[in-house]
């Protein structure tokens, strides 16, 4: 399945807003039944993170997710996707990343959402380390194995294909 | 060939990216993770768990027996931690 859209793929310091990016993904179009949406944020940790910094592999990260958002869009009858993921200092509460994918009918759109989490989760060249409300540097997150186990389900047999 | 380190990576070995001409025995991914740890107390700490280091040759993930001739960029780091 070759996608009849391209995906609006946007790596960016500035923050976004969801309403608007939902808005801009299905307006002006009536063949859309559903938007699934999925809007990452910066927790604080029980009040012990001031802020997330992340680094980014500037080029590689568009790219990669360039060509996880084409998988997905080959494996799920899509009618437009948008991800945003942004790098920098963000504080928490803030937004990180947001992925909305549009199709005729929900489970394309949830599937399909899900899917691109996942990826972006374990493939996407991005880093965060903690910055701490009491001052002290804190750490870079560690990756967890629940991440690379959610994104083998999707190459499991059985594994929902569209 | 043009080496770029991020996170922990870069922070231990000390620089972002640095040009290097690894010897010809140096074919593959983990010859060069090899090769890389002999160059100072930095590399050693950074590549002392080679397999946990994620490579991407060219701006794509690679596994570590891909060979390395033609890299022009090649980028070593943590496992990733977006989303």
């Amino acid at each position: 399945m070759v996608a009849a859209f391209a995906p609006r793929i946007r790596i960016q310091r500035e923050d976004f807003d969801a309403g608007a990016e939902v808005a801009r993904l299905s307006g002006g179009r009536t063949d859309i039944g559903a938007v699934v949406t999925f809007h990452g944020l910066c927790r604080d940790e029980a009040g012990t993170l001031s802020a997330l910094e992340l680094e980014h592999y500037p080029g590689m990260a568009e790219a990669e997710i360039g060509r996880i958002a084409a998988q997905a869009a080959a494996r799920w009858p899509l009618d437009g996707l948008t991800i945003i993921h942004r790098y920098g200092l963000i504080p928490a509460g803030g937004n990180i990343v947001l992925v909305a994918a549009a199709a005729s009918h929900r489970q394309a759109a949830f599937e399909a959402a899900s899917f691109l989490m996942d990826f972006l989760k374990t493939r996407a060249p991005f880093w965060k380390r903690e910055h701490l409300r009491d001052g002290t540097p804190g750490s870079w997150v560690e990756a967890a194995a629940a991440d690379d186990a959610a994104e083998a389900r999707w190459s499991a047999p059985g594994a929902p294909r569209g | 060939m043009r080496l770029k380190y991020f996170a922990w990576v870069r922070e231990r070995i000390g620089t972002a990216e640095e040009e290097v001409a690894p010897p010809a025995e140096v074919v593959s991914v983990r010859d060069l993770l090899d090769w890389l740890k002999q160059r100072g107390d930095g590399y050693a700490e950074a590549l002392r768990h080679p397999e946990a280091i994620r490579v991407a040759i060219d701006q794509e993930h690679v596994h570590h027996s891909e060979p390395i001739a033609n890299a022009v960029e090649v980028a070593l780091f943590p496992p990733m931690t977006g989303g």
